[in-house]
Formats: C-alpha cells, structure tokens, sequence
C-alpha cells in the first residue's frame, strides 16, 4: 500500500435530547473537523437521534489498558463504605 | 382552472428541486466514500421532500383529480419548468457540488424571501425548507473549497466544473410571465432583486478557494420556458418509465 | 508468551463468553477470534455497500414520489449500515481501506444474492420482503453475539432496518391487489427471488465450515438449516395471503413437524454465484471499483485542504 494519507478516523458523541449526556454513537471517516461534524449529523442523526454532537479525533483519545484493569478497579470493589446500604439505621429514621 | 398563475409559479419552484432530487439520486452508492454518499442522498430526500408539499398543494389548485405524481411524472417535457442548471448531469464530482452550490446559494436567497409570501401555504414550506437548504448552502461550499483549495488536480476540475455551469446561473434571475403577476399579489419573489447577493455570495467563497471567478457574459436560458438541454429528455425517460409503461396503475 | 499461558488465556476467554461477557475491542483474544470477525464483519459490511446497488438501479425509476423517497432512505440506511459495520471491524486493527481493498481484489466474499439482476420495478418488493425477511433472521440473534463493537452496531442495524421489510412486502401487496400486469409482475419477481434467498442463509449444515466455532462465539445462534426453516414458516403464509404462490411444486406444510417441507435447493448455482459467476458478479464489482477510482482525486484533495488549513492555522498561533 501507498503511504498516501487517508481519511483519518473520528469518534462520535451525540446528546439525545436536552437533560442527557453525550452518549459514544459510533466512529467514521473524515478528512478534517468541520467534515466530522457534517458526517456525524448526516450519518448518525438521519432519524431525529441528536441535539448536539461531538467529534473527537479517534487518535486523541487515551484509553485504559485492559490488563491493567485489576490494579484499575478491583481496589474499588471493596470499599463499601462509600453505599448507603453500609450504614444500619432503624427503620423508623424516614427520608435519610 | 381558476388561479392558473400561482399553478405555474407554484410548477416553477417545485421543478428544480424534482430534478436536483432527481440527479442526486442517480449517486446514491456511488459517491466517493461512503459518508459522502449518505450526505448528498439526505439532500436528494430533502429535496424530494419540499417536491412533494409543493406538488401536493398544486394539485389542490388545479383541481382536476391530478395528484402529485401525475403532475412529478406525467407531463411533456415542454411543461416542465425547472432551470437548466439543475438537471445537468453528474460528469464528476466537481460538477456535481458545483451544480449543488451554483442552486444552493440561489436556494436559499429564495427561500428568505418565499417566507414573507402571502400565501401561507408557501411561506409554510419555505419556512421549512429553508433550513434544509441552509445546510446543503453549508456543505456544497465546504466542498467547493477543499476541492478548489485542495491538489492541483482537484482545483482543476473544479475550474472546469464552476466555469462550465457558469453559464446557466443568469437564469436564475429571470422572470416568467406568471412569476410578474405572482410578484405583483405579494405572493411570489422578485428574483432580480436577489441577483447583486447572488454574484456576491458565489465570488466570495470562489475567492476563498482559490478559484477565478469566470468572466464570461454569455449565459444561457430556456428552462423556464420548457425549453431544456439535450440532457433533460433522458432524466425524463428515467423519472417517466413507470408511470408511462403502466398508465393508470397505483403503486 | 508460553504455549501454556496461551492455553489458560484461552481457556479464560471461552468461560468469559460463555457466561455472556462482551469481549471489547483492547481486550485480550485469541488470534483466530479476532481473524473471524475481521472476516464476518467485513463480509457483512461489504454485502451491506454492494447490496445499495440493485436496488439504488430502480432509484431514478421509482414509479411514485413516495417510493421514490422510501426507496432511497433504505439503500442510504444500507450505506450507514455498512459504515457502521467497517467502524466495528476497525476497532479490530484493520483499516476500511484495506477491507475495500480486499472487496475489490475479490478476496473477500459479500452476499452472493446480490449478484442477480433487478429487472422490474417488482424486484424491489421481493428484495425487501425476502432478502431483507432472511437478512433479519440472521441478525437479530447478532444483537447478543460476544463482541461489544459487532453487538452494538447489530443493534442499530436491526432498529433501523425494521422498515425495510414492511417496505418491500407493502410494495408486493400494492402489485399483487393491482392490476394483473402487476401481480403478474409481482409473481415473476417471486419466482426469481425465492431461491437465491433460500440459498442467502447458508450452505446446508453438511457443508458449513464455521458453525460450531461460529455458535460458540454466538456469531450464530441457529444452524443454516434451522434459520431456513424458520424463514420459509414465516413467509409462506405472507405469500398466501397476498395470493403469490412460492415456486416450489414440492412445498406442503408437514403436520408432524410443525413446519413446510420443501424442495430441493440448485446449490450447484450457489457456488457458481459464490466463485463470481453469477448474473452480475462483474457489473456488481466494476461500480464500486469506479465509485471509489473515480472518487480518489476527490478523497485526496479532501486531505490536502485539510493539510493546507492546518498549517495556516499553526502559522496564526506563532
């Protein structure tokens, strides 16, 4: 293959309606921003789907290592202190 | 019929937006990348969109039992009344963005104006549109410029495109008979009036592309009048072939 | 790594599928997982982009401006499809050029029923119902399948698609309560399209490759031979109903079983339509080899404008 440079690969975020957050709706192909942009709202927005989209280039984007992912997030498993439930109350406390 | 005039202004406005439609579709899985594709068919269904409401409130008018596919697919191509530009064909992709954006930026000027139309079922579709055509204005100069402003090979072809469908913008701006009158009720536009923003519009995103604005003064007409390009009797053959194969048949 | 690491990592990613976990894109997988779904997703994008070309041939034909603009929603849902699904693939560390590549070079398979020719107006009712009706079949079960990116697209796929079917079946159900050149249309399209999208859901399960390996990674949740006769339950009574007949002398319903008997399927033709001899292999290729040569200068001047705003922009910041 050429060394031509091709489209580069986009990430498309897009807010379903006002209230929400921008959800990850897929990737696609596009030579700048403003063609990302264009691109998103004709591809992923055809069926009334968004009120407001992102494009994030996807080469910007750091992602966690999966193998990592013990030393990531177990330690958080056990901290059960930081839930509601944690904490005994008797049942006559209301709205707490 | 009893308002003739608002029939044919009403056929005049609708047409280029049926053959633009028209033309459009011809790419639809073939475009040069896939998101490309999808964009220019959005336009196509939008265009065939604002066709049907106008078409639909034209055979309200004439009032003869026509619907809007008989008035879409069933005239001669003498009564067809869409300009030259639009049913130009696709030679590449040049042609065809700089097709889109010669019409777009006429679009959109018109479609201002049609909001203040005192018909209110034209005002209501402009009122639509517009924002439909507001973004197609956006993407075919977005194109215009990175073909233009892109490799040498691109700025070419797009010269050659802009320089080639040049002659067919001056027509934008003429008046029928049926336009006048409309234009008189209040209910149509002055499209002369929209002529020095046109010119303006288009050299300014040329010049921002690095393309030469072309100098010729030698324009060509006839649509209005149905008087078409060697072109348009194919895309008739095209659009027609059901509903003549098969007169009178739902579908 | 060791050869027996690589077993126990293995041993843990069949147990992580089997208990209904998503394997995401960075995750660890065996070497033949990610090379059949490079495959599978690749070949079913690549169906989704050649499969815009027989029905986007009755585009500009279309015989009324609703289904004009029916017509041209689906095959443009078709080219998201395909773009949702070439995404998908990506995570996998394939570009989308090189899997066009791979189409155009003929290395890579699409769905040989679009191969056939679309002749009538009729021929876009049948691929609807038909061919979109075996299409559904085979992808609803993707929407659980245990890649995360190829489930996800699956989903939206699915949701998009469910018009396509009622387009097609409203446009046979229009023809067959017309006039009797239209059922007549719309009984020849039957005949030609019945078969082809028999043979669409998959060689008979004597002669399939993948499936086991295939249903464990629940790329397949039913054998070809099961899905057929699921699709052939549910259309037949559809057919009846609009007063088409399948042509197939041999079709009865099967008291016993619950379920049509049906006759015998010309797998000779299927695998000469797989090898690229059927109808329009070579129109099919030809368009989507001219679409992206004939888009190239297009998609570099694209890059360069790019390139050139980019560095306009640098020289504003110093």
């Amino acid at each position: 293959m050429s060394d031509k440079k091709t489209w580069p690969l986009w990430e498309v975020f897009v807010r379903s309606k006002n209230g929400l957050e921008h959800r990850h709706f897929g990737s696609l192909h596009a030579a700048d921003a403003d063609m990302a942009m264009e691109n998103a709202r004709d591809v992923y927005t055809r069926r009334n789907e968004g009120v407001s989209i992102w494009v994030v280039e996807s080469k910007h984007i750091t992602a966690s290592n999966p193998e990592h992912n013990g030393e990531m997030f177990e330690p958080a498993q056990d901290k059960v202190y930081r839930h509601p439930t944690f904490y005994d109350l008797p049942d006559e406390v209301k709205h707490m | 019929m009893n308002n003739n005039n608002l029939y044919q202004y009403i056929l005049g406005i609708a047409d280029n937006s049926l053959i633009l439609g028209q033309r459009l579709g011809e790419l639809t899985g073939h475009g040069p990348s896939l998101e490309t594709d999808i964009a220019c068919t959005n336009m196509s269904l939008d265009l065939f969109g604002q066709v049907r409401s106008y078409y639909q409130y034209a055979a309200k008018i004439a009032g003869d039992g026509r619907t809007e596919d008989d008035i879409a697919m069933l005239r001669k191509e003498r009564n067809y009344l869409n300009v030259l530009l639009v049913e130009q064909p696709n030679t590449d992709f040049a042609y065809t963005m700089a097709r889109q954006f010669l019409f777009d930026v006429y679009h959109f000027l018109f479609l201002q104006e049609l909001q203040k139309s005192k018909d209110l079922t034209l005002s209501a579709i402009a009122n639509k549109s517009i924002k439909e055509v507001s973004y197609h204005q956006r993407f075919s100069s977005d194109w215009i410029k990175r073909l233009g402003d892109g490799t040498e090979e691109s700025q070419k072809k797009m010269q050659t495109a802009i320089d080639d469908l040049w002659r067919f913008t001056d027509e934008l701006f003429h008046q029928t008979d049926a336009d006048k009158s409309m234009v008189s009720e209040g209910v149509g536009v002055d499209v002369t009036k929209l002529k020095d923003t046109y010119y303006k519009k288009i050299s300014d995103i040329l010049e921002e592309s690095t393309l030469k604005i072309p100098e010729s003064k030698y324009f060509q007409k006839g649509g209005k009048q149905g008087i078409h390009t060697e072109h348009m009797g194919y895309l008739l053959t095209e659009l027609q072939y059901m509903q003549r194969a098969y007169p009178n048949m739902e579908w | 790594m060791s050869e027996e690491k690589i077993k126990n990592l293995e041993a843990q990613f069949e147990e992580r599928i089997a208990r209904d976990e998503k394997i995401e894109p960075k995750d660890w997988m065996p070497e033949k997982y990610r090379q059949t779904h490079i495959r599978q997703m690749s070949q079913h994008a690549h169906s989704e982009i050649v499969g815009m070309l027989p029905e986007g041939n009755w585009i500009t034909r279309a015989p009324s401006l609703r289904r004009k603009v029916a017509l041209l929603a689906k095959v443009q849902d078709e080219a998201g499809h395909g773009l949702y699904l070439y995404s998908a693939c990506e995570t996998l560390g394939i570009s989308r050029d090189e899997m066009y590549e791979q189409l155009h070079s003929g290395k890579a398979k699409y769905s040989s029923i679009f191969n056939y020719p679309t002749v009538t107006w009729a021929d876009m009712g049948a691929i609807g119902w038909l061919v979109d009706g075996a299409a559904i079949i085979n992808q609803v079960p993707l929407c659980s399948t245990s890649f995360g990116p190829y489930a996800r697209a699956m989903v939206r796929v699915c949701k998009e698609e469910s018009f396509h079917q009622r387009q097609g079946f409203e446009i046979m159900l229009k023809l067959a309560n017309g006039a009797p050149e239209q059922k007549d249309m719309a009984q020849d399209a039957l005949n030609r399209w019945w078969w082809p999208s028999l043979m669409m859901l998959g060689p008979t399960d004597a002669e399939s490759v993948h499936t086991e390996q295939s249903m464990k990674w629940k790329l397949k949740r039913k054998s070809n031979d099961d899905l057929r006769q699921q699709f052939i339950d549910q259309t037949v009574p559809q057919a009846d109903l609009i007063g088409l007949t399948i042509p197939d002398p041999d079709l009865k319903w099967n008291e016993e079983r619950q379920s049509y008997d049906f006759g015998e399927i010309n797998w000779d033709e299927f695998w000469q339509v797989v090898k690229g001899h059927g109808p329009c292999n070579k129109e099919r290729m030809a368009a989507r080899v001219g679409a992206w040569e004939s888009g190239e200068w297009v998609r570099d001047a694209a890059m360069a404008y790019s390139e050139k705003q980019q560095e306009r922009k640098e020289k504003q910041a110093v």
